[in-house]
């Protein structure tokens, strides 16, 4: 009867893993076992929404209590796209992990580390699973303290404050939530969210729903780096050690993203007080802004790795737009972009690591000559950067496609353009990149064979995420189907 | 019911905006670590008014009384506690490592620092 | 061979022929051999399409389907089928002209060089047999990322700059404008296919079809209508075979090509015609004739002259797809391969006189025709098909412009192709009679590079002032501009097939 408890274990196995990880106290035997973990997550997340797409949404009523008192694990289209995505990645990751973190990492401190990660995977599948709005702050809070400690690990001393800061946000962003949640249940007595979703039209009127509407929308905009709340980010990403930015960012701001989903769509989507024009007003200018300003920002950056944070943080903007069209085409781009831009930036964050850990600093300086010492992880960067621009055959063209699409169907132009004009400030920073690596010569040219090419064991899942950001730039029907198929669900017309 | 008949609501949001205004004004992040606390137990405060009964007591099964408190609310935000307890640990950890790191805790003298790398 | 595989096959001939082109890297002549017999082999598949295509079959291919209702798919219809004669056929006589060129300047990057090319003609290839607007678009994106390093081939700072324009240019134009429309179309008329006739008729206003109209003609920047033309000349810092294959063929017939398939097959002549919207565009392709030709009257850089007189002679085709008659669109489509087979002519010989001399200026060629015979011979050739004059293929073109333009009563417009013509001579002429009538310019210090056999022997001995330290360029690189002038010749006389393969697009 395993089968039936699929969705409990899928948060359990990760959470064991975690404290068996510390307990091995050996980097090597913690990783091998969160490796274990991690693709036992990644098989359980494809059996979920293998599940889903064939017999509609699974309700699973943990120990036994039914909703809305229990604690219900719901997962419908979205969130079983979301912790397919998520699981995923944490896949691909941890084989890359090893090499990196030794080299990153005091061996002290790799059995931590790993501790920290499978906790982080918990969290952000749990997130994801869950049908209560408590239970979510908790999952929330399990994966935020994880990844301030993933953080400070980071070499940089400067790795400390930003873990610092981001500390600070987060949990001004989780009380938020919970403020949110707290003044949902005083009007409705439920915390379960379909439950809510239900109880809520009636009194959708109240300003105490109103309020909890806002403390929901800022607490969320904090975690998933909305802009203008976006300030933790660049430092986080740019000082944190290269797996856990690779994880993050594919993750972290992608199950934001669908927390906003949720109560947006899902609580709120039947309360007719907040209707389309209340997220059109608030989302696409906010949207619009993380483009223009995030992608200007990230052309001056002389960190590379802060400079794809800057573009992560520009890259939510596009999301956010497609969430703020409230369409069926909107949230489809949404959705697609979620997860295209989850392999894309994986792929990236990942194939800088490579060179970090041949390089020692990502610096653009440093990188020169690069595409002739490490051809295959030049390689996979300069993809992941078309994908970033959003040349077609890849993920990010039909990512884009999809959006221009939503917005010329509002009839909103000046989306249409600003979203065109940040694909060609994306190609200005990604340029910027390949300029150097390929047509500056090294300086070390003549200093023996200093850098040579990364690891297998790092280079095979960098190629993995790169692979699936062209593969799902030319075989959509995956991608583009299930993200219809949750942007109709989402809408409530069915799955 | 006059307005200061909600008076434990009233120190929520003051007891908020206390909080807030710690952690965006001080530079010290052992004082900003003390404004978040302020902050958080402002959310602790919310819960555990919302599910008091005028008039109920501690919902334990007894004879002679009707009214109970709803104890929902007030378990999760046994939870919250927990969350903010670590919370707090974790920022206070990190505050030690930064004092090791830059022989520093105050924003400026850090961001001074980090300048001058 | 079904037609079917030979459409999927000129795609994958080049591809594969990349990836042994960078595993035979370390062996020079190998690596040239695979360039060659790769070429060889695409323009024989091509040629198999062509009786099908003659007689009136449409052969179609499909990959897979990229979103909903938007497969990648091939259809070839006759003015692919023309363009990709014209650049695979071409492909051949530049790949020897490259080898001589690369190898008497000692370029380096060598195998990047040829890679970069053989993907740049696989896109092109995807770009003439495309069935609909996104598999077009998608291959138009490929070549301007392929052709890039092939700017920048030098590396240095002009290079970089040159790539940066370039690109700039070309991705802003695509991405910003012509994407747009694209999305647009399908949103209006639910389609991409080409289809005869277009598919916008009935469903788009007057007004949306201008708007459109606008967006395709600026977002195909490749085609190098003023203003977006700026990328054009500074890609001229890339070694002269890009310049000739890529710049005066692939990548600015791609251009012109998607003008015309646009407006072919998306809007249609008789939807252009009807709303009116077709007659700025005539002023527009009018006005960047006769600019560009002012223009490459003040360049003395050969290269930059070359240049601004092919911004001008893509505004001839930019000009007959506005015409939006019968003879325009046929003579525009006809120029696509006249103006190709003349101005490679001209580039090849550039590049020579390059090889043979160093000299990259107008004003320092005097007197080298005397040494040169058959690069300023052929050059003569070239130029006189690119001013129009018979026995020469570009005359033909032009020829029916002219008819174009007076089914559709702009005599303006036939002015304006004469005085360009005018224009022509005056610019392209002068190089020519410098060359052979005009005495070496003594001051003018030769720096032969002749890096073949006996050529320490020839810089030694090389008298001050003297042109007796050149002669003509390698034999590599003179073969294949004669070729190619004796091509402008050839286009003459057999005008007929390429008339009766391009009129079903257009019939009167």
């Amino acid at each position: 009867m395993i089968a039936a408890h699929l969705p409990a274990l899928q948060v359990v196995v990760p959470l064991v893993a975690a404290p068996l990880c510390l307990l091995l106290r050996r980097g090597g035997l913690a990783w091998a076992l969160a490796l274990a973990a991690s693709w036992a997550a990644f098989a359980i997340a494809a059996l979920l929404l293998q599940q889903v797409l064939s017999t509609g949404p699974i309700s699973y009523q943990l120990g036994g209590w039914a909703p809305p008192w229990g604690i219900e694990y719901r997962i419908d289209v979205v969130n079983g796209f979301v912790l397919l995505i998520v699981a995923a990645i944490g896949a691909v990751v941890l084989p890359y992990a090893r090499v990196s973190v030794a080299h990153e990492l005091p061996e002290d401190q790799q059995a931590t580390f790993y501790t920290a990660l499978m906790l982080c995977l918990t969290g952000l599948l749990g997130v994801t699973i869950t049908g209560d709005a408590f239970n979510l702050f908790v999952f929330l809070e399990i994966s935020s303290l994880s990844s301030y400690v993933l953080i400070a690990l980071g070499r940089d001393r400067r790795a400390l404050t930003a873990a610092f800061q981001y500390l600070v946000m987060g949990t001004i962003g989780a009380t938020f939530i919970v403020i949110g949640v707290g003044l949902l249940y005083m009007v409705t007595g439920t915390l379960n969210m379909l439950d809510l979703a239900e109880r809520l039209p009636p009194m959708a009127e109240s300003r105490t729903v109103l309020a909890a509407f806002a403390f929901l929308t800022v607490g969320t905009g904090l975690k998933l780096a909305l802009f203008p709340l976006h300030f933790w980010l660049p430092n986080a990403y740019a000082y944190a050690p290269s797996v856990v930015t690779a994880f993050l960012a594919a993750t972290a701001t992608k199950v934001s993203i669908y927390m906003l989903l949720r109560f947006f769509f899902t609580v709120f989507g039947t309360a007719d007080s907040l209707d389309l024009a209340t997220l059109e007003n608030l989302l696409i200018p906010l949207g619009v802004a993380a483009i223009l300003v995030c992608s200007t920002v990230a052309i001056f950056q002389t960190d590379v790795k802060r400079m794809l944070a800057y573009s992560s943080v520009a890259q939510v903007g596009y999301m956010v737009l497609g969430i703020g069209f409230a369409s069926t085409a909107g949230l489809t781009a949404a959705i697609v972009h979620l997860f295209n831009h989850a392999m894309t930036k994986g792929g990236l964050f990942l194939a800088l690591g490579c060179m970090a850990l041949r390089l020692g600093s990502v610096q653009i300086e440093s990188l020169a000559g690069l595409g002739r010492r490490m051809p295959l992880t030049m390689f996979a960067f300069v993809l992941g950067g078309f994908s970033l621009i959003g040349v077609p055959l890849t993920a990010g063209f039909i990512s884009k496609w999809v959006l221009v699409q939503a917005a010329l169907e509002r009839g909103n132009w000046l989306v249409v353009a600003v979203i065109l004009v940040g694909s060609l400030l994306a190609a200005v920073y990604v340029w910027r990149v390949i300029e150097v690596a390929y047509f500056r010569p090294g300086a070390r040219d003549d200093a023996g064979e200093g850098i040579a090419e990364a690891p297998l064991s790092m280079l095979i899942p960098t190629w993995i995420l790169i692979g699936a950001s062209i593969y799902f730039g030319i075989h959509t029907s995956l991608t583009l189907g299930v993200a219809e198929r949750a942007a109709r669900f989402l809408l409530g017309g069915g799955a | 019911m006059d307005a200061l008949g909600l008076y434990n609501y009233w120190i929520v949001i003051v007891l908020m905006m206390t909080g807030f205004y710690v952690v965006v004004s001080r530079g010290n992040l052992v004082k900003k670590i003390v404004g978040l606390n302020i902050f958080q137990t402002s959310m602790f405060i919310l819960y555990i008014s919302m599910g008091k009964v005028a008039g109920g007591t501690a919902p334990i099964l007894a004879e002679g009384f009707e009214t109970y408190s709803n104890p929902l609310p007030h378990v999760l935000i046994l939870t919250a506690i927990v969350v903010g307890v670590a919370t707090t640990a974790l920022g206070l950890a990190l505050v030690v490592r930064i004092n090791e790191a830059y022989g520093t805790v105050e924003e400026d003298e850090i961001q001074l620092q980090d300048q001058e790398a | 061979m079904s037609p079917e595989a030979a459409i999927l096959l000129s795609l994958g001939i080049p591809l594969a022929g990349a990836a042994l082109i960078a595993l035979a890297g370390r062996r020079p002549n190998l690596r040239e051999g695979v360039t060659l017999a790769t070429a060889g082999l695409l323009f024989l598949t091509v040629i198999t399409l062509l009786p099908g295509v003659m007689d009136g079959a449409r052969p179609e291919a499909t990959l897979i389907e990229m979103l909903p209702g938007l497969p990648l798919r091939f259809e070839v219809e006759p003015l692919g089928m023309m363009f990709a004669l014209v650049a695979s056929g071409l492909w051949i006589v530049n790949s020897i002209y490259s080898i001589g060129y690369m190898r008497a300047n000692k370029e380096a990057h060598q195998t990047r060089f040829y890679v970069c090319f053989a993907i740049a003609l696989a896109s092109t290839m995807g770009i003439a047999f495309a069935g609909n607007m996104l598999t077009l678009f998608v291959f138009y994106e490929a070549l301007t990322l392929s052709t890039y390093p092939l700017v920048i081939h030098k590396g240095d700072a002009a290079a970089k700059q040159g790539g940066r324009t370039y690109l700039g240019i070309l991705l802003f134009t695509s991405i910003g404008l012509q994407l747009l429309a694209i999305i647009w179309t399908w949103q209006v008329a639910g389609t991409l296919d080409f289809t005869a006739g277009g598919i916008l008729a009935g469903k788009a206003s007057d007004l949306v079809v201008g708007v459109l109209l606008l967006l395709y003609i600026y977002g195909i920047g490749k085609a190098a209508l003023m203003p977006f033309h700026r990328w054009l000349p500074a890609a001229m810092v890339a070694p002269t075979p890009v310049s000739a294959l890529l710049h005066a063929v692939a990548v600015v017939k791609a251009g012109v090509f998607t003008v015309m398939k646009v407006v072919v097959y998306i809007f249609g002549i008789d939807l252009l015609a009807a709303s009116g919207q077709n007659l700025w565009l005539m002023y527009l392709a009018a006005a960047s004739i006769v600019i560009a030709s002012l223009v490459a009257l003040t360049k003395d850089n050969l290269k930059a002259r070359l240049a601004y007189s092919t911004v001008s002679q893509l505004g001839y085709v930019v000009l007959g797809a506005a015409l939006a008659t019968s003879a325009g669109v046929i003579g525009g489509s006809m120029q696509i391969a006249m103006h190709a087979m003349g101005k490679i002519t001209l580039f090849f010989c550039a590049g020579a006189i390059y090889t043979a001399t160093r000299k990259t200026e107008v004003s320092q060629m005097a007197g080298l025709g005397r040494v040169m015979p058959f690069t300023f011979g052929a050059f003569l050739i070239g130029a006189l098909s690119i001013i129009g004059l018979p026995p020469l293929g570009g005359s033909w073109s032009k020829w029916h412009l002219m008819l174009g333009a007076a089914d559709a009563d702009q005599l303006v417009l036939i002015a304006v192709l004469m005085i360009s013509s005018l224009l022509n001579v005056a610019y392209l002429i002068p190089i020519v009679a410098r060359g052979f009538f005009l005495p070496a310019a003594p001051a003018d210090e030769p720096r032969p590079v002749s890096a073949r056999a006996g050529a320490g022997a020839g810089a030694a001995a090389a008298p001050k002032g003297g042109l007796s330290g050149i002669r003509e360029a390698p034999w590599f690189c003179v073969v294949p501009l004669c070729l190619t002038a004796l091509g402008c010749l050839a286009l003459f006389f057999f005008a007929d097939p390429l008339y009766r393969l391009l009129e079903p697009i257009a019939p009167p």
